[in-house]
């Protein structure tokens, strides 16, 4: 199971537009992430890795390749199967925490089980349980508002994580955060990949955020220009 | 699932109260006027029926019919007293038949001066149309024949001139004859058509020679025995009616002959209009409240644009999206017509009680409002719905 390839891209392209304003996002990416790897995509901006971002979060297709998600052609899949995928099997954290304003951190963890169609009180104690995990026990029923910036992305991550993912995915976690927050952030993630085996793909520019991945893929205009495994 | 969908809606509806409610504002005046309307008519229609069945249903109303004759309007020729004579002669299964004329006069009590209409008929009238005599009595024989100058007067003739001193044997001037009120009518309080207890009635000869000043008989009243169809009756008596008013066989009736289905009929005919009428208000109305959640409900789609991204991010399926946004209409639409149904009970109450109307509370117009308001949310709500599943998530992610 260790060895389980979970996410496989084979000649991802993406071209946004067309003609003359086509923009080409991804230009042949191949790239295999085993059950379990921690993964951090770097690049500048417009290097594309947000976009492969979006796809290996089957929030987008790609114009032409293949990808297979633990062996399923997302590429064949209807929107809403693969929003049953994004459900079931993937958690995301944004850069921008995007919490729900009007609910508590316990409501905002509760959220993704409600597609889950669990009952209220299983809900209720996953939550809890996720949010003791990420140390916000005593923060339970505050707005995001009243949390600091490392605080609301601890119950973003809970949230991501309460639905026990296969594949984690963070778009620049850290990007709103301060240094500080930013390496507490790092470090629940790898706690999280440590011990609870999930499989963590982090886009990030920033270069000691990275750092805590094992292995480091550079993209560069659409195409992986470095890759290396970091002991 | 639906309970979380139901949460959710009513947590986003209860945030901007005051929107919502004027959103709900349309459908509440839409769901109101139908009901309103329902309830009213209902009321005016039970009211009728009532009273048609108090006249008697067994009562023909027959008179001479108007025609128009190179675009005037003319009056067919009236009826003679021999006329009825042949009608009770011939015909089978009449209980009472009585002739009627009427004129508009002035008539005098002492220093008191009403306008009223006298009409000249005989004793038979009272059985004919079902009215009944509160006191004294009503013509003899001797009186009708010998033409006297006696009447019956109805109460509210009897109001305005005598009050509450009791009239019997007092004497009014009619055309300035003196006229000796030997009978006092009872109370109808009819409420449509003319006030059936303003009248004054005075033997058919009397009248004729003192009043009218002719030997016409403008109306004929029938009351058909019981047992006995009215459909015959009215076929045997219009055969004799056209016999005695000499008309050829192409000839078209130049009398009709109305008995109290048809007098139904007719008002029925004027509530349409006003139920027509009503019906485009409430119409229009229902149209401006559903566009009115549309347009709510697509402001809401923008304002919550990035959480729709992050529900369909976390593995919302369309289909989810949809039944949130949907639910939220349709609770809107609901609350609304809910409101309505409440401001409509409440104006049908007060309208009943003004125009003395009975307050039919039907209960499954509870169900026409809570449909009405139901089809409006789900047709109003589904294109903003559909609107919201339909966004792309990393854009709806992205928004601002």
């Amino acid at each position: 199971m260790k060895d389980q390839i979970i996410v496989e891209l084979k000649e991802v392209t993406k071209i946004y537009g067309k003609g003359q304003n086509a923009v080409h996002a991804l230009r042949g990416i191949s790239l295999k992430v085993k059950q379990g790897e921690f993964v951090a995509i770097m690049g500048a901006s417009g290097s594309g890795k947000s976009t492969c971002m979006n796809i290996l979060g089957c929030l987008d297709v790609p114009s032409s390749g293949e990808y297979f998600f633990q062996n399923l052609p997302v590429t064949s899949l209807s929107p809403d199967q693969r929003a049953l995928l994004r459900r079931y099997f993937i958690g995301f954290v944004f850069q921008s925490f995007n919490l729900l304003e009007r609910a508590s951190a316990l409501e905002n963890v509760e959220l993704p089980l409600i597609y889950h169609r669990l009952p209220k009180g299983i809900r209720r104690k996953k939550a809890l349980e996720m949010l003791e995990l990420v140390g916000l026990k005593d923060r339970v029923h505050h707005r995001p508002s009243e949390l600091s910036g490392g605080e609301q992305q601890r119950v973003a991550i809970a949230r991501a994580m309460v639905t026990e993912p296969v594949l984690l995915l963070a778009d620049e976690p850290t990007g709103n955060l301060d240094s500080k927050s930013s390496h507490e952030i790092m470090e629940l993630f790898l706690r999280l990949n440590r011990e609870k085996g999930v499989t963590i793909i982090l886009v990030t520019h920033e270069e000691d955020i990275a750092r805590y991945a094992k292995r480091r893929i550079v993209l560069s205009d659409g195409k992986i220009i470095k890759e290396e495994y970091v002991a | 699932m639906w309970r979380e969908t139901f949460k959710i809606a009513l947590r986003e509806i209860g945030r901007t109260p005051l929107r919502s409610i004027l959103t709900c504002l349309g459908v509440v005046i839409g769901v109101a006027s139908v009901i309103t309307m329902v309830t009213i008519g209902s009321g005016a229609t039970l009211k009728v029926q009532r009273e048609i069945s108090k006249m008697g249903t067994n009562l023909l109303t027959i008179r001479p019919g108007q025609f128009r004759h190179g675009g005037v309007r003319e009056e067919a020729p009236p009826f003679k007293l021999r006329d009825l004579q042949v009608i009770q002669k011939q015909v089978q299964g009449i209980r009472s038949i009585a002739p009627a004329s009427s004129k508009s006069v002035q008539v005098v009590f002492g220093n008191k001066n009403w306008a009223t209409t006298c009409t000249g008929t005989n004793s038979s009238f009272l059985q004919a149309r079902n009215w009944e005599l509160e006191s004294g009595r009503s013509f003899d024989m001797n009186e009708e024949k010998r033409g006297e100058a006696v009447c019956l007067i109805g109460q509210t003739v009897k109001r305005q001139l005598f009050g509450e001193e009791d009239p019997i044997g007092n004497v009014i001037r009619i055309k300035s004859v003196p006229f000796r009120v030997i009978g006092l009518l009872k109370e109808k309080g009819m409420s449509f058509g003319p006030d059936a207890d303003d009248v004054v009635l005075v033997p058919l000869k009397t009248f004729q020679r003192r009043i009218a000043g002719n030997d016409d008989v403008n109306f004929i009243y029938v009351s058909v025995e019981e047992g006995f169809s009215i459909d015959r009756v009215k076929e045997q008596i219009r055969e004799i009616l056209r016999e005695q008013r000499k008309l050829g066989p192409n000839e078209l009736d130049n009398f009709e002959i109305r008995d109290a289905r048809e007098l139904l009929e007719a008002f029925s005919g004027t509530t349409r209009t006003l139920t027509l009428f009503l019906g485009a208000v409430a119409a229009v109305s229902l149209l401006v409240g559903g566009i009115g959640i549309m347009n709510i409900m697509l402001v809401s789609v923008t304002e919550r644009t990035r959480e729709i991204g992050l529900r369909l991010a976390l593995g919302a399926t369309q289909g989810d999206i949809i039944r949130q946004f949907l639910v939220e209409a349709v609770i809107l639409s609901t609350l609304g017509g809910f409101i309505g149904l409440g401001v409509a009970l409440g104006v049908s109450l007060l309208l009943c009680k003004l125009f003395l109307l009975p307050f039919v509370f039907r209960p499954e117009i509870t169900l026409l409002a809570f449909g009405i308001s139901f089809a409006i949310g789900v047709f109003f709500g589904l294109f903003p719905a559909r609107k919201a599943a339909h966004l792309n998530p990393i854009e709806a992610l992205r928004h601002e």
